[in-house]
């Protein structure tokens, strides 16, 4: 319950930050809501000697819908994203998500940023933003750059942002009119079993976009082309979401755990990923 | 006399006594935060005092090396059984009989056990102390398996001699602690090999926790200077805890108090004594400072109190018309590495001889084997009346594996075995004898109060439309009575450590009219402050309002045994309503004398005495107390008083019917609960309110434990669900609506009828959440399915049923 | 030893300045620095919220809070809410409807609650069970505490009706 001790930043400046992160190097973290890192560190898990706490950052808040480009800061709250009315027109399958991830207080202080950045493979957001195509900015002592979210997680806890850099923003364009965040989890507050968060567009009655990825059935998220792919051009039918959930769940790898067995979450996932897909495409 | 004018009635609602849904005078400070429980504790110079754990199940401890925890800042001491050993508190004895050790000597049994304790100014540094401390173990072979505990050459006892008995007779193996038999077995053997019909099934009641929202914990300060110890803590039975500290200590019972304040939840996890207990008054003595202890959730879950664990087959044996002649069960006891259960002591196997429910079973025989296995110790808490949720799982999931053996309703062939209600009281074949029940009564109200026969008929279609592919979506109808037995107990047979069952209650009226009782019990939750006053108002006829309840304070309070398997209003309560009758009787003899009648010419109505056929002469109970301090009254003592120690003839036996609507889903394995009948009968009714209440709260424990919760281990013993993250607990959203409903059959030799009800909805619950699931799955051939019924398991008995085609 | 912390905020509309370690959880500062002890610890992975309090107008766990995330911010706790002879709404209702029986869980959930109705002043059962979902209860099945609430919501827009 208590954690090792630790020295404390509250720059105010990004600058400030990145250079302390350049100081310490692995011994300095970043820390926006702190409801993944706060709790490791109480049970010792995470042995953090100088934490940086960006909530004296200015403009890592807001959100912005600019035409059909939006664009979060990575200090956005679970909460805010479920009661803003720009992102609830123009990307509506955040706010779905958004209910399901965590509990109330946990969403008044978690944030999109430290949901995506730590490459926790059970949290709800990196997967929804391969869905979305977003796009993460990344900054650091040698500049900005901008890194998709389908090329950004490596492994578990391991992602493309190096020590020293600062995920700033999350951007991403207006999403198809059929959507969908579809989440089995053993009770409200938990982790996915598994989840799918899906994305379609419909023009003449035929799927002419499709974007499916899968969260916490592998060590990172899962953006699944195949799946994606084997939508395109039908009409949905029982034929064409087979196919689709049959590509996906080879693209995954889950493991065994408290949820239960491979066999079981490999099922679990295809049913979940067949009422996403139907959702979405009943919104189309 | 017996008209019931206006006036009597206002009087008599006016008192909010016995029957009045009472608010309860806690609230004003638990909603104001005012609380005070035991981390709410501050004394000057308090430290802080937690445990070094073993990370394995079963090692040796080869070094324990403490010179760099000594050396952070704000550390102490560090003891070690070493340091307790010549105190002889290394290890301490167990509620069943057994001994544990306070800190591991020479090896560990299970994860999470105390290695050693660190004490320090503030929690802080006690954490980083413990950090510090460097343990070298040694592995040994894990035995997480009690049949594989039986047959292994590991021995984890080392302590014991195997070939001398243990506490309750013979041991057969180095790894068993006990055989408990009750009934006939040559009998129940001939009746099942010459039966029509035997159904015979392993039920398996899975290891959980009570997990109370407040974790265990104490505060221990010695006063130095006047030889008194004084002791806070989680503490269910404060008296009891008193006198084994001081058997362990040395310290003389008058100079311990022990005091339990607000209890965050007890749920039978706080019973017994805990090495964090033993440390901090260690602790206290040594540095002569008061000690302050308060487990995390983590340690919680891991090393205290555990429930049930109970690997029961069973054999039931009927005629082919469904009548039940015969019932066999031999029970598999998974104790953990040692035998801790807070059970009374001539029951190892707590009151598991119950396990004939609500039937008229002429023949039967139980025998239960305990074993040691290398996890926490415990086994008798969450709400098990002393092993009664476990005995009800088994008899009501027996009944249905027996009517799919007959092919035939298991409503209907419950009813047709109920022990009718003119045959109590009704001496069971295993021993007990059931004060009072009226099963067919209850039964057929909840029957129709959820359209039963509708219910079947739509299972019945949606099992053809499941067939015929519309739907993914099965039906269970979760069917249950249980009579359970609480209220230990009888002093002949039931004691705590040698320390009789009975309980207590001290009342002391005021001049003014108002009064202070006095009870051995002590509420975590339950709203004794609230409830006792009323049996008080009824008795007494001063009002509730007018009555302060204390409890838990040894210093003050009668010696009583505490709080837990629901004994508090069968046995406090009836200790309750004889004090208060000898307040009557003394304040008929006042009255008597103040209007100068004898005292046979005067009774009682309500809150007065009243002169036989000249009602407008009375005195009212107000100013009978003012006149017992007031008054010189020949052959009568001053003041008004009385103390009654009750020592109950028998248990009391509540009973219910609870009736469980579920959705299933197949594919996925999640579930809804459409609808949740709870039919109770305690007996009298003391506060409507907080029986409906109880009743709520213990629906969703078996909600929890049926559906997902449970206390894990791999094979090396480590625990895989030691965090809330994994240790299923309801939230407001998984819970459904429950709709409470009651008849009211009293307990026959209860001073006030009152059966007592606080762990009824745990015993029956957890058999109508189970049963809905078996139901469900009853028509594509399921028999048994091992609880807990969470998403996976249920998936997997789709899965082996070919259900997912 | 790192160094402390000079840390400022206010706490049920008391300001208090002190020195902390920056590991010190909110939790205790409330509890062990300032004696405030209605918000309670039940558990240490930030599930059961027994220690939930307002901050800056947001329900939080202040179990997973450090003080320095704190500076400055205005916290409310259950302490703060109505006083023993004007009860908030929601502490007469819960006495009124039984929503409370061993009182631990019961200083995060008014606390919870008090914001749960600001955000959504008349919720339906399902908003309040959904909206409660971080608070944990042991004791009462939370029939009763929804049944509390919706008591104290309705008590409160009447009240608000009435003055308008």
């Amino acid at each position: 319950m208590i954690p090792a001790p630790f020295s404390y930043h509250r720059p105010s400046a990004l600058t400030d930050a990145i250079a302390i992160l350049s100081e310490h190097g692995d011994d300095a973290r970043v820390m926006a809501g702190g409801h993944s890192l706060i709790p490791m560190m109480k049970l010792r898990m995470a042995d953090i000697p100088h934490l940086i706490d960006l909530q004296d950052i200015p403009n890592l808040s807001d959100i912005s819908v600019e035409g059909s480009r939006v664009r979060m800061g990575a200090m956005v709250t679970q909460a805010q994203v479920i009661t803003d009315q720009g992102l609830a027109h123009a990307a509506p399958l955040l706010k779905e998500a958004a209910l399901q991830i965590a509990d109330p207080q946990v969403r008044y202080m978690g944030t999109v940023g430290g949901n995506v950045a730590n490459g926790d493979p059970a949290n709800d957001m990196p997967g929804l933003m391969q869905c979305l195509d977003a796009s993460f900015t990344l900054v650091g002592p040698n500049g900005t750059r901008a890194v998709n979210a389908r090329a950004f997680y490596e492994a578990a806890y391991m992602t493309a942002r190096e020590d020293e850099e600062v995920l700033t923003e999350i951007s991403f364009d207006a999403h198809a009119a059929g959507y969908a965040y579809e989440k089995q989890k053993r009770k409200i507050g938990d982790y996915a079993t598994a989840a799918s968060a899906v994305l379609l567009s419909k023009d003449g009655g035929r799927c002419s976009s499709a974007s499916i990825a899968m969260t916490n059935l592998s060590d990172t998220p899962i953006f699944s082309e195949a799946a994606s792919t084997a939508l395109i051009g039908t009409q949905l039918d029982d034929a064409a979401i087979k196919q689709a959930v049959s590509a996906a769940l080879g693209d995954i790898d889950p493991t065994e755990d408290n949820r239960g067995p491979v066999a079981f979450k490999m099922h679990v996932a295809g049913v979940i990923l067949t009422r996403a897909i139907q959702r979405a495409w009943s919104r189309a | 006399m017996n008209d019931m004018t206006p006036d009597r009635e206002e009087r008599k609602s006016s008192l909010k006594g016995m029957g009045s849904s009472r608010k309860r005078v806690e609230d004003a400070r638990f909603t104001q935060g005012k609380g005070n429980y035991v981390d709410d504790i501050k004394l000057d110079g308090m430290l802080s005092g937690d445990f070094v754990r073993s990370p394995y199940a079963h090692a040796r401890v080869v070094d324990i090396n403490t010179e760099a925890a000594l050396k952070v800042p704000g550390v102490l001491a560090v003891l070690t059984a070493k340091d307790l050993e010549p105190l002889g508190l290394h290890w301490m004895p167990t509620l069943a009989g057994d001994k544990q050790m306070v800190l591991a000597d020479g090896k560990v049994l299970f994860q999470g056990q105390e290695v050693a304790f660190v004490i320090a100014k503030d929690r802080f540094a006690a954490a980083d102390g413990i950090e510090a401390v460097e343990v070298e173990y040694e592995e040994l072979p894990v035995l997480t398996d009690p049949f594989e505990a039986l047959k292994s050459d590991v021995v984890l006892r080392e302590d014991l001699d195997p070939k001398a008995d243990g506490a309750h007779g013979p041991r057969k193996h180095h790894n068993h602690i006990f055989t408990w038999e009750a009934g006939e077995k040559d009998a129940t053997e001939q009746v099942l090999a010459e039966a029509d019909v035997v159904a015979e099934e392993m039920i398996y009641y899975h290891r959980t926790h009570p997990c109370p929202l407040e974790t265990c914990g104490c505060v221990a300060s010695m006063d130095k200077v006047n030889g008194k110890l004084t002791l806070w803590g989680t503490f269910q039975a404060p008296h009891a805890i008193r006198t084994v500290v001081s058997l362990i200590s040395g310290i003389e019972e008058h100079n311990i108090r022990v005091i339990s304040p607000d209890i965050g939840g007890g749920f039978g996890n706080k019973v017994g004594a805990y090495a964090g207990y033993v440390c901090s008054v260690v602790a206290s003595i040594v540095t002569g400072q008061p000690v302050k202890w308060i487990e995390d959730r983590m340690d919680n879950l891991m090393t205290t109190a555990f429930a049930r664990d109970y690997w029961m087959q069973g054999k039931i044996s009927a005629t082919k018309d469904g009548k039940i002649t015969g019932l066999w069960c031999h029970t598999t006891a998974d104790h953990g590495g040692f035998d801790a259960c807070a059970d009374p002591t001539k029951f190892p196997a707590g009151f598991m001889n119950i396990c004939t429910g609500s039937y008229d079973i002429p023949t039967a025989y139980l025998a239960v084997d305990g074993v040691y296995t290398n996890k926490a110790p415990g086994g008798v808490a969450y709400r098990c009346s002393f092993r009664v949720t476990e005995a009800a799982y088994f008899i009501e999931r027996m009944v249905e594996v027996l009517a799919i053996e007959l092919n035939m309703d298991a409503a209907e062939l419950r009813r047709i075995n109920f022990i009718k209600k003119d045959q109590f009281p009704y001496n069971s074949a295993l021993g007990w004898e059931y004060d009072s029940g009226d099963y067919h009564t209850a039964w057929d109200k909840a029957l129709e109060a959820v359209n039963y026969d509708d219910l079947r008929k739509e299972q019945s279609a949606r099992v053809a439309a499941f067939q015929r592919g519309e739907t993914r979506k099965l039906l269970g109808i979760g069917l249950t009575h249980f009579t359970e037995i609480v209220g230990a107990g009888p002093v002949k047979n039931c004691d705590i450590l040698g320390l009789g069952m009975f309980d207590s209650c001290e009342i002391r009226i005021h001049p003014t009219g108002s009064a202070i009782a006095r009870l051995g019990t002590i509420s975590q939750g339950q709203g004794h402050a609230t409830t006792f006053a009323q049996i008080l108002a009824t008795e007494i006829g001063l009002p509730a309002d007018s009555i302060t309840i204390e409890e838990g304070d040894t210093d003050t309070a009668p010696y009583g045994l505490g709080t837990y398997g629901s004994r508090s209003t069968p046995v406090a309560g009836a200790a309750t309503a004889m004090a208060g009758r000898k307040i009557r009787a003394k304040a008929q003899m006042i009255a008597a004398y103040l209007l100068e009648v004898h005292d046979d010419d005067v009774e009682f109505d309500v809150d007065r005495f009243v002169v036989k056929g000249a009602p407008e002469r009375f005195k009212t109970m107000k100013d009978i107390a003012f006149a017992s301090y007031n008054q010189a009254i020949p052959g009568l003592e001053p003041g008004l008083e009385a103390v009654s120690y009750y020592d109950p003839p028998n248990m009391t036996y509540p009973f219910g019917a609870y009736i469980c609507v579920m959705e299933l889903d197949v594919d996925t394995g999640e579930h809804e609960i459409r609808q949740f009948y709870a039919l109770d009968d305690c007996g009298t009714r003391i506060n409507p309110m907080i029986i409906e209440g109880q009743v709520h709260g213990g629906l969703t424990e078996a909600l929890a434990i049926a559906m997902g919760q449970e206390i894990a281990y791999d094979e090396m013993g480590n625990v895989k669900t030691g965090t809330l993250m994994d240790f299923f607990l309801p939230t407001a959203w998984e819970t459904p609506h429950y709709t409470t409903d009651h008849t009211t059959t009293p307990s026959p030799h209860h001073p006030i009828g009152a059966k007592g009800v606080g762990e009824s909805p745990n015993v029956g619950g957890v058999p109508a959440f189970s049963n809905a699931v078996h139901d469900a799955f009853r028509a594509f051939g399921l028999r048994q399915a091992h609880m807990p019924h969470d998403h996976w398991r249920v998936w997997k008995i789709a899965n082996d049923l070919g259900l997912h085609g | 030893m790192t160094d402390k912390l000079h840390i400022k905020l206010t706490v049920n509309g008391q300001e208090e300045e002190f020195l902390a370690e920056p590991r010190e959880l909110l939790i205790y500062t409330l509890r062990e620095r300032l004696n405030i002890t209605g918000p309670h610890i039940g558990c240490e992975t930030s599930h059961c919220g027994a220690c939930t309090i307002t901050m800056d107008g947001k329900s939080v766990k202040a179990c997973t809070v450090f003080i320095g995330q704190a500076n400055g911010a205005d916290v409310t706790t259950i302490e703060g809410m109505g006083s023993p002879d004007a009860l908030h709404p929601l502490q007469s209702a819960f006495k009124e409807h039984h929503g409370l029986q061993c009182g631990y869980c019961t200083p995060g959930m008014i606390t919870r609650a008090a914001k749960l109705l600001e955000e959504n002043p008349s919720p339906t059962e399902e908003d309040i069970r959904f909206g409660m979902s971080g608070n944990l209860c042991r004791c009462t099945g939370y029939q009763n505490i929804v049944k509390s609430i919706l008591a104290a919501a309705a008590e409160m827009n009447a009240a608000k009706e009435a003055a308008e």
